[in-house]
């Protein structure tokens, strides 16, 4: 069952940075995995912790995050706070059976398409190689 | 009430259509609760498409458009226009990607179908939840800062000035005209570049509408588009401005010396030095560091033999604020240091210059007064010429300098032409680049001169006899080469400011992969970044031989006294709203916001955010632990719908259990919230 295994993605990403790095990854051809969809917001530090625990309950198997390099972010600093909370995050989502590696916080710039495009395989495969996300069906939740 | 939305998916020729198939995506918009019209077809953006869509707003009385087509970033506006246009708000228009995030991303046309029916359904069920916003308007100040007073800091300056507005043009060295100023000549015309560039500098200082704070550097920047504050520190000069006379008298006397930087290290300068005889401002200045009387106590010969009395030792540095609507940065290149490229010797050989070394040597008033000469102080009888030294190389810089190939030819031209026509001259160039007016023909008229071109970057350059030798391979002939010449000059690649990143920090600017200022588009938005009222001039965007940096300053200043004309400028409308009826009046809000934008209301004892200063970053609704900070245009409820949409479809493998309910969850979080007119 594992080898039919195809994750569905969430990725929380910013405007002014990863998103336009996915555009240009776009605008670059650069071919990604089908797996990973994408929510537009506007700055990583607006990405409620309850966006990304929706997600996984919902039917995600992983859920990126990703924003601007610590130190370029548009809002001065709001991918630091979206750096906490995600940490915070990380620690709290085993004590409920969900393993930490499908909330994953990323950088990347505007410019950085190649980085978006392997950022996303990568994290695609991890998920996959993680398998299904059995806190879900165990109905925990 | 029941929603009436419609869907219109674009092919967008065959950039979508070729990999998704519209028809099926259309279709199966058309069948999701409220959707009451759902088209496809070929050019949403085109007149017919934005008509289509406002026919269909009047006829169907649709409440709710989505346009699944390229990525927002591109198209939301077109699309929100069309909106108004049919007399709906534009926020109740959702525009998603199915371009740059689906079809040309995606190999498989299934995939990319079944991928753009999860976008599309993930659109329908977020507009669900859109309210109407409105648009603030606040005033643009008409004063404009320029960043750097090279020649594209010069033209900006000029061209806003020549508006009527007001120009704040800010330059860290003691004088103006940045690297051009080091030039002897201009490529392909020849012009002695500073009989182009001084009537420009002195037009600068001669401007009423111009403010030059000549050795000045950008402290702080804070506000946003159209009201900026900007704190600007005056280095202390240790020469009153108003007084000096430019006499030069000072310059004579100080006894302290030091390497001159404008030289680039060729030659000395003293404590109390400008960079040429002339500089504008022509105020002379003092090195702070060396200076025998500020660091000592001692000499003080300037001070008498000033006879205007215009120096002054106790000068301190201190702070301007200044208010502008707009900022346009001209911060300029650095050249390369090709000390690390340890092949060519630089630094290790005497006769082994940079490009901009050259300049100096060549210019009539460098440290050879204009005479192409070795270290000791013969003329060479042969001279090689480096291309792309730290360009269009892995390990320095990927990209293409742009202007080395036609500065090599310059100086293919003034060698044969100032030292003399039996002069060998050898170029080792990887391709030669001749793209401008006139410049291919002036690769033909330096061919004709009796330049040897060597296609191959050479190996290393090594000193045999006390003659210097390249080493590399003539790529075309296939054969190795041992070249002995007299002089090596290394075309250096233009590099970001060592400074950058400290530079973009404090405007809020990004930096591309290259270090450079990233432009708000590659190819329509190359003056404009994406914060609003900053723009771009010259060679901070990236390299720019000089018609090129003149003529996007122009653009940069296009766009600064357009916002200036127009005097208003419109404010998106999704700031952070806090409702009073939910908030606790906690506070996290208020520490958290790196804008100062919330205030806490005492006797209501709830934070309020002040829409002037909300940038609508959501830090606090990222945070808010009882829901009541929520951004408008990204609210909770929109989010989760968002979330719910994308996820509606879930893989053949999973058990039917696990089906999620075909209605999205709606959270009853704060549905009534009111919407202020501006």
């Amino acid at each position: 069952m594992s080898q039919e295994f195809e994750p569905t993605i969430l990725a929380f990403v910013c405007n002014w940075c990863t998103y336009t790095a996915a555009d240009l990854a776009g605008t670059s051809r650069m071919v990604q995995q089908p797996n990973l969809r994408l929510v537009r917001m506007m700055c990583t530090g607006m990405v409620d912790p309850k966006y990304i625990v929706k997600s996984l309950l919902s039917g995600a198997d992983g859920v990126l995050v990703s924003g601007c390099h610590p130190g370029d972010c548009h809002y001065i600093n709001g991918n630091y706070k979206a750096r906490r909370r995600v940490k915070l995050l990380n620690e709290i989502l085993p004590q409920f059976g969900i393993e930490k590696e499908r909330v994953k916080l990323t950088w990347v710039g505007a410019s950085e398409g190649n980085e978006f495009a392997a950022t996303v395989n990568n994290f695609i495969n991890e998920i996959r190689e993680l398998g299904p996300m059995e806190a879900r069906s165990m109905a925990v939740v | 009430m029941a929603r009436k939305i419609g869907v219109y998916v674009c092919h967008c020729g065959s950039n979508i259509a070729g990999k998704v198939d519209c028809a099926n995506v259309a279709e199966f918009a058309g069948n999701i609760k409220d959707v009451v019209v759902s088209r496809d077809y070929q050019f949403m953006c085109s007149d017919p498409g934005q008509e289509m869509i406002i026919r269909d707003i009047r006829q169907y009385g649709l409440d709710r458009v989505v346009v699944a087509s390229c990525s927002p970033r591109l198209h939301e506006k077109t699309f929100q226009k069309a909106c108004a246009r049919a007399g709906l708000n534009p926020y109740l228009m959702q525009h998603c990607c199915i371009r740059e995030h689906c079809s040309w991303t995606t190999a498989d046309p299934d995939e990319a179908t079944a991928k753009a029916r999860h976008i599309v359904e993930a659109a329908v069920e977020r507009v669900g939840e859109h309210g109407e916003l409105f648009s603030r308007e606040v005033e643009v100040l008409p004063d404009v800062m320029v960043v750097g007073a090279g020649i594209a800091g010069i033209q900006a300056a000029l061209d806003i000035a020549k508006s009527g507005h007001t120009v704040h043009l800010v330059e860290q060295s003691p004088s103006i005209g940045g690297h051009m100023a080091q030039f002897d000549k201009t490529f392909p015309t020849l012009d002695c570049a500073a009989c182009i560039s001084t009537p420009k500098m002195v037009a600068v200082s001669q401007e009423p509408n111009i403010n030059l704070l000549t050795w000045s550097e950008v402290e702080e920047v804070t506000g946003f588009v159209g009201n900026y504050t900007v704190t600007v520190l005056r280095k202390p000069r240790y020469v009153n401005e108003t007084v000096c006379t430019g006499c030069g008298a000072c310059l004579e006397k100080c006894p302290t010396k030091a390497i001159s930087e404008f030289n680039e290290g060729l030659g000395k300068r003293k404590a109390i030095y400008r960079n040429s005889p002339q500089a504008v401002p022509n105020t002379p200045v003092i090195d702070g560091t060396i200076c025998k009387k500020i660091t000592k106590d001692k000499c003080g010969i300037c001070a008498t033999i000033c006879p205007t009395g215009a120096i002054d030792y106790e000068m301190k540095e201190r702070r301007e604020v200044f208010h502008v609507g707009s900022i346009v940065l001209a911060t300029g290149y650095d050249a390369m240091d090709p000390t690390p490229l340890r092949e060519y010797g630089f630094g290790k050989y005497d006769n082994v210059y940079t490009a901009l070394q050259f300049e100096r040597l060549n210019n009539a008033v460098g440290p050879t007064e204009g005479r192409i000469v070795l270290k000791n102080g013969e003329k060479p009888e042969s001279v090689a010429i480096i291309h792309c030294v730290g360009s269009r190389d892995k390990n320095y810089h990927e990209y293409c300098s742009r202007t080395c190939c036609m500065y090599a030819l310059k100086y293919d031209h003034l060698i044969k032409d100032k030292v003399g026509h039996d002069t060998k001259v050898y170029n080792f160039y990887i391709d030669m680049r001749c793209f401008g007016k006139g410049y291919e023909e002036f690769y033909k008229r330096v061919q004709e001169e009796g330049v040897t071109f060597i296609r191959g970057r050479p190996s290393e350059i090594v000193q045999e006899d006390g003659r210097l030798v390249v080493v590399g391979e003539d790529t075309l002939l296939g054969m190795n080469v041992r070249l002995p010449v007299d002089m090596v000059i290394l075309c250096t690649a233009m590099e970001p400011r060592k400074d950058v990143t400290e530079v973009a920090r404090v405007f809020g600017v990004a930096q591309g992969q290259d270090g450079f200022f990233l432009e708000e588009h590659p190819k329509l938005g190359p003056v404009s970044t994406a914060t609003d009222g900053v723009f771009l001039a010259g060679t901070c965007q990236g390299p720019k031989d000089i018609p090129d940096a003149v003529s996007h300053a122009s653009g940069g200043a296009a766009q600064a006294i357009a916002l200036a004309a127009k005097g208003t400028v419109s404010i998106s409308p999704t700031t952070s709203w806090i409702n009073p009826d939910v908030c606790v009046g906690c506070q996290v809000c208020v520490g958290l916001c790196a804008y100062s934008a919330i205030e806490f209301d005492e006797r209501r004892n709830i934070a309020v955010i002040n829409e002037a200063m909300c940038k609508g970053c959501g830090s606090c609704a990222g945070y808010c632990p009882s829901g009541a900070a929520q951004i408008k245009h990204f609210k909770e409820t929109q989010i989760f719908n968002e979330i719910d949409g994308l996820l509606g479809m879930i893989p053949d493998w999973r058990p039917p259990m696990e089906e999620p309910d075909a209605e999205p969850v709606r959270i009853p979080v704060q549905t009534d919230q009111p919407e202020k007119r501006a």
